[in-house]
């Protein structure tokens, strides 16, 4: 792997570097976590099944961060690093084309993960998050969550034609999961209506499985959501794999 | 040259896109240390044959060696040792010059130094600046350097000088003998006649997907056959007779005092300045108009080109 440790790392700086990726994915999450708490506090509710507003709210953060890298920033930077003829520039070295995709996931998994560490933090620091759940288990919800999302914005990334396609598909998709799977506004508030919905929207399994397992839940209570994100996963790998073109 | 293996062959090449024929049966080799270039018009199938020779894209038929490999089979080889400037290509916006050097070295076996290149090519003082706040020559520079970073045998320069300003230009030309002086092989593509006959030690020229004519910008010259045009200003008494009787003189024009005398053959200028001076005309404002290689390019794109107009 000639190349891919320093492609991975200078793509980490190029992705610090750029104030609306970093905004979305390492403050943005903050921002939410301290305009909810100071209204709501993290006080015991029975309304969210005794915990507070914030022991439930940030695993589901952790969702719409994935969401947004997945959505937004995989599918931007790589329809755009095609349209301007990055990839065609890369493609005349000796780097093997899967290095350069394979430096994407990682660099986007591991600013996910740190996004989601600085919430973790800040959440843990101000408003005393509990956490009940098993660590490892955590690990893989949140990994598989990422690699499916990622799947998915490699396949805007293919399946449209300009970078401009790829940016107006990820929003269309990214806000309907952002507000109807209980990324950010609690499902327990929807109707009834809205509830049953927010089943078709990819995010909410993301949303289930990463507050099911902060509480405690086993992975065999999450069949469902696994399979569905496993299902995305191969989909968007089987129709990347097919549709995308490096020029 | 013609000793040594050919840094290029291409034997019968041909490349489709649908209907379109952008190569049609194109046979030549470039010899080791050479400046060969390839001129034609826009879509002319230069930038297709290029990228055929770089690997970047795979032909329909005929055969390609470039250093002796095959850019289909041993594209990996091939890409560790050449250099590559394409037409089209960008880096990530927010990277830094000294970062994209240094990762492009990454990704080759036998990388050369990368710090030297930044002074040889002038960007030294870029070092630090982002990709997206380069001019268009320090882009420009910057590809020539990832196109050195391996210390390639042979270099491709696609349109190396396109959208530049002459000042720009010429120091471009400059980086390419310099190259070509560590014995390194170039390949360019351009449009611009004067570049071609200024650079390239023999010019290819392309049209409508097949080759024109191959030769030295001279040779190629020389070959066009075309009139000389000596041009002066006489101040009295001209009498044209003798200087149509001359050898070589096609015809002569006279407007006031203007004349112009037009012939072929090397010894034309000679003759002339030497029938004046026999008569004891005095003359000033002498010039003499000679063929470039843009009139060979026109004289041998025009006829495909209306040809293709009419199509």
């Amino acid at each position: 792997m000639r190349g891919f440790w320093k492609l991975a790392w200078v793509e980490i700086k190029i992705y610090l570097r750029q104030p609306e990726a970093t905004f979305f994915t390492l403050a943005f999450p903050i921002l939410l976590l301290l305009l909810f708490g100071s209204i709501y506090g993290n006080k015991p509710n029975p309304f969210f099944g005794g915990r507070g507003m914030v022991d439930v709210s940030t695993p589901a953060y952790l969702a719409m961060i994935i969401g947004s890298t997945g959505l937004l920033s995989i599918a931007i930077s790589v329809s755009s690093y095609r349209e301007k003829g990055v990839l065609r520039r890369y493609r005349a070295t000796p780097l093997r084309p899967a290095a350069v995709l394979a430096s994407e996931v990682v660099v986007h998994f591991l600013m996910t993960l740190f996004g989601g560490a600085l919430l973790i933090v800040a959440a843990r620091l101000v408003y005393s998050l509990k956490f009940e759940g098993r660590p490892l288990d955590v690990l893989f919800g949140f990994t598989l969550s990422c690699l499916s999302f990622f799947a998915l914005g490699f396949l805007l990334a293919s399946v449209a034609r300009t970078a401009r396609t790829a940016y107006i598909l990820g929003m269309v998709l990214y806000f309907p999961n952002l507000f109807l799977s209980g990324a950010t506004i609690p499902k327990q508030t929807f109707p009834q209506a809205l509830r049953a919905a927010s089943k078709f929207i990819p995010l909410t399994h993301v949303v289930n499985l990463m507050q099911g397992l902060w509480i405690g839940d086993p992975l065999g209570k999450h069949v469902l959501e696994v399979a569905v994100l496993a299902g995305l996963l191969v989909l968007g790998v089987a129709v990347s794999a097919k549709a995308f073109r490096w020029e | 040259m013609s000793l040594a293996a050919p840094a290029i062959a291409v034997n019968a090449l041909a490349k489709s896109y649908g209907r379109l024929k952008a190569i049609d049966g194109v046979s030549f080799s470039v010899g080791t240390g050479e400046i060969f270039g390839m001129v034609g018009p826009n879509g002319a199938g230069k930038t297709t044959t290029i990228e055929c020779l770089e690997g970047m894209r795979f032909p329909d038929g005929g055969e390609i060696r470039v250093l002796g490999l095959d850019p289909r089979k041993d594209g990996q080889a091939l890409r560790e040792r050449i250099g590559v400037q394409l037409q089209q290509s960008a880096l990530p916006d927010d990277m830094k010059v000294w970062e994209a050097l240094d990762l492009f070295a990454s990704y080759y076996r036998k990388p050369a130094d990368w710090k030297p290149l930044l002074d040889r090519l002038d960007i030294s003082d870029k070092r630090n600046s982002r990709f997206s706040k380069l001019s268009g020559g320090q882009k420009q520079r910057l590809f020539i350097a990832l196109a050195l970073v391996n210390d390639p045998e042979l270099v491709f320069l696609d349109e190396l000088t396109t959208g530049l300003d002459p000042h720009a230009r010429r120091s471009m030309w400059d980086l390419v003998r310099a190259i070509r002086e560590r014995g390194k092989t170039v390949f360019l593509t351009t449009h611009y006649m004067e570049e071609a006959e200024q650079l390239c030690d023999r010019v290819l020229v392309i049209d409508h997907g097949r080759i024109v004519a191959l030769d030295s910008p001279a040779n190629l010259v020389r070959g066009l056959k075309s009139e000389i045009r000596i041009l002066f200003t006489a101040e009295s008494g001209l009498d044209p007779a003798p200087l149509k009787a001359l050898a070589g003189v096609t015809r002569i024009e006279q407007s006031g005092e203007r004349v112009l005398v037009a012939g072929q053959g090397d010894r034309l200028i000679c003759l002339v300045i030497n029938a004046l001076d026999a008569q004891g005309v005095r003359f000033r404002d002498l010039r003499t108009e000679q063929p470039d290689l843009e009139d060979v390019f026109l004289a041998l794109t025009e006829e495909a080109g209306l040809e293709g107009r009419a199509r």
